[in-house]
């Protein structure tokens, strides 16, 4: 379950600049149905022999006027094989500036965060997963004028 | 280069089957050698069309992708225009005017509906994003940039490369040694 609680935004260089705290509980090697992160929905262990790590990173979807499609890496993490594969990270601010290209942060209703990972392996292909369960997040119509971040 | 190898072997005296070899077998075994650098090239140039990258596989040159990547490790490349560009692809890149392709992760990606994209990228072990790579007064990286989508790796065999490129006399020795070897064995 992730709860977002999303900020305000701000202008500037004429873009507009979103900050997003969020929370993350995950638990990857949980294989059971009903709980957050599946590793496609069979019954693999993702921390096989042949993973030597997860590349996790937390994306902001959105589409905008000047832009289609937006995607943004707000927060990424590496979890080796062996570092404890839940997590429960409370209050994240993002790593990455959430710029958009232009103004299509303010009023847009519709940004969806997703979890997703890059598995590697020890030797071999580098497949992308996307968790299941995601966030929708809208942003407020006006922005905020600027506080110490 | 067959001729000279061939004529520093032929006056080699613990080379006796070499010397046993009459010409025809000589131009035999030279045609064998052209042969297999003829395949190498047609496999390598079969992997370019299937796998739509200039490049498909890449020695990684530098720790910006560490730990996953080391340098040595080698990379297999796709890049079919049916996969967009999605975050968090590992992408294969070269800046305008730079030989050396970059192995970063896509960090940001801004898509208008005709399909342009620009894209930003960082490195995993690096602090901050490749602005400061890109050229003076580049801010995004577009497609035509892209050599390939990193899909599969193998770790250190790509060592080898890195070893005949940063010591010139490793790769003619290893060269030599291998025209020798086809040259003088008996197929």
């Amino acid at each position: 379950l992730r709860k977002n609680v999303e900020d305000f935004t701000g202008p500037r260089e004429r873009s507009d600049l979103g900050f997003v705290t969020f929370d993350i509980t995950a638990d990857i090697l949980n294989r059971k149905n009903g709980l957050h992160i599946f590793w496609e929905k069979n019954t693999l262990i993702i921390f096989d022999w042949n993973v030597k790590q997860l590349f996790l990173y937390l994306s902001a979807e959105y589409s905008t006027k000047n832009n289609a499609l937006n995607q943004v890496v707000l927060w990424d993490k590496i979890m080796l094989r062996g570092d404890n594969p839940r997590l429960s990270l409370k209050d994240m601010k993002s790593k990455y500036f959430f710029f958009d290209d232009g103004n299509g942060l303010k009023g847009n209703r519709n940004i969806t965060l997703t979890l997703s990972w890059n598995v590697v392996p020890n030797a071999g292909i580098l497949p992308l997963v996307t968790g299941s369960g995601h966030v929708s997040v809208p942003f407020p119509d006006t922005y905020e004028t600027t506080k110490s971040y | 280069v067959a001729a000279a190898v061939a004529a520093a072997m032929l006056s080699l005296d613990f080379l006796d089957d070499v010397r046993r070899m009459n010409k025809r077998q000589l131009y035999y075994q030279v045609l064998n050698f052209g042969m297999i650098v003829s395949s190498a090239l047609m496999i390598w140039k079969g992997l370019m069309v299937v796998t739509g990258s200039e490049s498909p596989i890449v020695v990684v040159l530098s720790g910006s992708m560490e730990p996953a990547f080391h340098r040595g490790d080698l990379l297999f490349l796709t890049n079919r225009i049916e996969d967009p560009i999605r975050v968090g692809e590992i992408v294969v890149f070269r800046i305008e005017g730079r030989e050396i392709p970059i192995v970063h992760r896509v960090l940001k990606i801004h898509e208008k509906q005709n399909g342009d994209i620009k894209f930003l990228t960082k490195g995993d072990n690096n602090a901050v994003d490749d602005r400061g790579l890109y050229k003076q007064g580049q801010h995004w990286l577009e497609k035509k940039d892209v050599v390939g989508r990193a899909r599969g790796f193998v770790p250190y065999i790509g060592i080898v490369t890195i070893l005949m490129n940063d010591y010139p006399k490793f790769k003619y020795a290893v060269l030599f040694l291998l025209g020798l070897f086809v040259l003088v064995h008996r197929e």
